[in-house]
């Protein structure tokens, strides 16, 4: 007996077939897996099980029993809740309000709130969450949204809950407490549905893992009695073998100079920290990495480099030119690319076609248009060029709306966008968030591509391996400052969360 | 992209047929003896006859023009519910031109008269632009202050200097300032009484309508600044982050949506069939440009036939009103074009519902 069994769903979108055929089967207590590469359809397939789309064809069961989901308040009332991989959370809602939205208790109309702010803080102690449940949520990291959603499906009850890539977006701190909240849930009895690219995760927490490959399902295997690299090569069809091509790096003139950079918070209420004189070179030909735990004024410094916020002292040069003061499009024009850290805010105008994508700073050249007028045939052939060579899969082509695509296939459009226009210099953050394996192999090949060309890359990642495997120097921010400027030839993994969390610092100097 | 357009025809479609049906109820109750008669001329009369086929499409211009201009602020994620005060400033000026400067010639006077409307709209839809872009004050606020205070100044204007006080309303224009009609009245006509011949009103307006929504059409999907603009009312973070300047798009959208109100103002009084009436009254034409809008789902194109269809629904309606009372027919109309609203809401449930339909196959 299974708590949910997914018979033979399959769910088919314009152009493409999502999910064909594939059965599914949850056991209580468990926490099963989902492994795809990007667009293999794993989102689409918790979507069906939370009622969000209806399948053409398939039943699901719960405890044996068909079960009819025609929505998520369906799927609450059966008890299924899910964590969605791009939250859905209201922003100028505290904590509290997201939590018990949709399931008010009232009393002649008026708002009962006490009963469950107790309730909410009791869960929130149980699962040692340590959030202030009366922020609004646009003042709070993203960890702590991603709590937030957790806690609604506490509050609801659920039983069943589905997690889609709930660890691209967190940091390793946050990782290892989720993941130790996803056991002891699994303990009291709920069942996990969990998506993840990350082997080591499964590897570290789940009991059973399915694979999916372009919609069909591979199979579903034990992970203790399997290995990670099979695991992998079901997922991709053939054997994977992960190298990084790093040569020896060539280091040349600087590119971008940064000098006594201080800033105040952009959302000083809640991170009270702020830029304090930063400086550093990034050079043509090396990987300079910016590490640290989020929230210790990365944001900050690339919206300041970039240009989405002002700040208030210190200049920044580029190639020797001085754009402190300049507009994102002539930092942009002057061959700064950035791949922004939140793609669904920056990066993408959803509601345009994946080909409207790919020219957002470039619609406006020479190559794209004539005396004002677009010239979509060109912009559509771009598209196709850039689908082929960062292998992006849509339903349709360059004409799928973006909104329409895999999470991992709308990041990878910004990754082509941005590596394409071959920059002077690429701020990547966190490029790689949400991509499968062998997407994250090609970008740091990427990266170390532009950086062979004699390019400049300034890459902000949270993720140690990522910094220590593809970066040439590492810069450690904490609260605001730089701590560290190491080679990561010299430095440990322990180390470097040393820096990173404050406990030890060295003297900076350009 | 054509799965998508069959789906605006339906939900347009959809939203339409409800709306009449409760049109319909309202009849009903109101008078049911008469009610089936009323509700057959009101789907048939503006097709009973050519001329009333010109009257459909001469009334649909200025709605037309309203309509463009609500749904082209609505691209960049602004609602200009100011299409009102900008169409009654444009229309005031173009009077005003056609009352004067006699000394030119007529077809350089309309020209001037065209232009300068447009150009009054712009500048009043600049004044809300400008609020929003340089000290972030919603557009719906302003607007609604340039409404009133548009429609005080035209009050004046339209008494001070170009009064007809037996009607208490705006002076006629001469007949050398109207727009052409380029031998429209000829085609569109019927014979109302054995031997009595009579025209439509329809005149070129008509025609620069139809431009203006292919102009509008071409500006929004093919071009750069359309580009920029839509980007700013889908996401205006990316657009941001693109570099776009968003300040100046806000201004340029308000401006040109300004500017098609208030073209449509001048394409209105310069037919020599309608006055703007002294006293103090916001012209209905702005807020039905919303429901044009709307029903059109904000498509140029799909607002010409919007504009037609609600024009043929107020031409049907005025028939009724010897069976019904004016309120009536007038809540009736309303209630038929006040479920376009909703629109939106139904296209989202037909592309849930009755997508599958259309699965697969489809590539744009
Ligand atoms: N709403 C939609 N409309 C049309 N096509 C869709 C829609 N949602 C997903 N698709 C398509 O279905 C396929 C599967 O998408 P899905 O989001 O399930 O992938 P995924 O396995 O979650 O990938 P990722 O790891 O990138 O998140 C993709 O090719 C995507 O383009
Ligand atoms: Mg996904």
């Amino acid at each position: 007996m299974y708590i949910i069994e997914m018979r033979n769903i399959t769910k088919i979108f314009p152009g493409i077939v999502a999910n064909d055929d594939i059965t599914l089967q949850l056991k209580k207590g468990e926490i099963h897996a989902l492994l795809g590469e990007n667009g293999a359809g794993k989102s689409t397939l918790m979507s069906v099980l939370f009622g969000l789309y209806k399948p053409e064809n398939g039943e699901i069961y719960k405890n044996g029993e068909i079960a009819h989901i025609n929505g998520p308040n369906d799927a609450n009332r059966l008890g299924i809740g899910m964590v969605h991989q791009h939250f859905k959370l209201v922003h100028n809602f505290t904590v509290l309000e997201n939590i018990v939205l949709g399931v008010e208790t009232t009393k002649t109309g008026v708002l009962q709130m006490q009963e469950a702010r107790e309730k909410v803080l009791a869960l929130s102690q149980k699962y040692k969450f340590d959030i202030d449940i009366d922020q609004e949520i646009r003042h709070i990291s993203v960890g702590m949204q991603q709590r937030v959603e957790i806690l609604k499906m506490l509050y609801r009850e659920n039983e069943i809950l589905i997690f889609d890539e709930p660890t691209a977006v967190l940091t390793p701190q946050e990782i290892d407490a989720l993941m130790q909240t996803m056991r002891d849930m699994a303990n009291e009895g709920k069942s996990i549905l969990f998506i993840t690219h990350k082997l080591d995760e499964i590897k570290q927490i789940a009991d059973r893992c399915s694979v999916l490959r372009k919609g069909k399902l591979i199979g579903t295997v034990d992970v203790a009695e399997t290995t990670k690299e099979v695991m992998s090569e079901m997922m991709v069809g053939r054997k994977v073998i992960l190298s990084l091509d790093k040569k020896e790096a060539q280091i040349g003139e600087t590119i971008m100079s940064v000098r006594n950079l201080s800033q105040r918070g952009i959302e000083s209420k809640s991170h009270k920290l702020r830029l304090s004189n930063i400086n550093f070179d990034v050079k043509a030909g090396e990987i300079l990495c910016i590490a640290g735990i989020e929230g210790n004024g990365q944001t900050d410094l690339v919206y300041a480099l970039t240009g989405l916020a002002p700040i208030d002292n210190g200049t920044i040069t580029m190639n020797g030119k001085d754009i402190t003061r300049a507009k994102i499009r002539k930092r942009t024009e002057s061959g700064i690319a950035h791949i922004p850290e939140d793609r669904h805010k920056h990066g993408l105008v959803l509601d345009y076609t994946l080909a409207y994508n790919t020219i957002l700073q470039t619609y406006y050249s020479p190559e794209f248009q004539s005396v004002g007028f677009l010239k979509d045939n060109v912009i559509m052939e771009h598209a196709r060029k850039l689908i082929d060579r960062f292998d992006i899969r849509s339903g349709q082509g360059e004409s799928t709306s973006v909104r329409a695509m895999s999470g991992g296939n709308q990041q990878k459009v910004i990754l082509a966008r941005e590596i394409d226009r071959d920059p002077q210099l690429l701020i990547a953050v966190q490029p790689t968030r949400g991509l499968d394996v062998g997407a994250i192999e090609y970008i740091h090949n990427q990266l170390l591509a532009q950086r062979d060309s004699g390019k400049a890359v300034l890459l902000v990642s949270l993720e140690l391996e990522e910094v220590m495997n593809v970066s040439d120097r590492i810069l450690v921010m904490y609260e605001g400052e730089i701590v560290a400027d190491v080679n990561p030839k010299d430095v440990t993994f322990a180390e470097l969360g040393l820096y990173m969390s404050g406990a030890k610092r060295m003297e900076v100097a350009v | 992209m054509k799965r998508d357009s069959i789906m605006s025809f339906l939900s347009s479609l959809v939203v339409l047929v409800i709306g009449l049906f409760v049109g319909f109820l309202i009849l009903l109750f109101s008078n049911p003896g008469a009610a089936a008669g009323a509700f057959s001329t009101i789907l048939t009369f503006g097709f009973s006859s050519m001329r009333n086929i010109g009257d459909v499409l001469h009334g649909a211009t200025p709605i037309i023009m309203t309509g463009l201009s609500v749904a082209f602020a609505f691209k960049t994620g602004l609602f200009n519910i100011g299409a009102t005060g900008q169409f009654a400033f444009g229309g005031l000026v173009a009077i005003l031109i056609g009352l004067n400067f006699q000394g030119m010639p007529d077809g350089l006077r309309i020209l001037f008269a065209l232009v300068a409307a447009t150009a009054a709209g712009a500048a009043w839809g600049a004044i809300p632009g400008l609020l929003k872009a340089y000290r972030n004050v919603h557009e719906v606020i302003s607007c609604i202050m340039t409404n009133y205070i548009g429609m005080f100044l035209v009050g004046y204007f339209v008494e001070q200097h170009a009064f007809f006080a037996i009607e208490n309303r705006s002076a006629s224009l001469p007949t050398n300032s109207n727009l052409p009609t380029l031998g429209l009245d000829r085609v569109f006509q019927s014979e109302i009484l054995p031997g009595l011949i009579r025209s439509s009103d329809i005149n070129a307006g008509f025609f620069i309508a139809i431009f203006m929504a292919i102009v509008i059409y071409l500006i929004l999907n093919k071009t750069t600044f359309g580009y920029e603009l839509k980007a700013c009312g889908f996401n205006r973070d990316a657009a941001k982050y693109a570099g776009i300047n968003e300040n100046r798009n806000i201004v340029a959208a308000m401006m040109i949506s300004g500017a098609l109100a208030g073209l449509g103002g001048a394409l209105l009084y310069l037919s020599g069939t309608v006055h703007i009436a002294a006293g103090n009254n916001l012209l209905p034409y702005g807020f039905t440009g919303i429901s044009v809008a709307f029903l059109g789902l904000s498509n140029p194109i799909g607002i010409i036939f919007s504009g037609a269809l609600v024009s043929h629904l107020f031409l049907g309606g005025a028939r009724i009103q010897l069976n019904f009372p004016i309120e009536i027919v007038e809540i009736v109309i309303s209630i038929i074009i006040y479920f376009c609203a909703f629109v939106f809401l139904v296209k989202t449930f037909l592309g849930k519902h009755i997508g599958k339909l259309f699965k697969g196959g489809e590539k744009s």
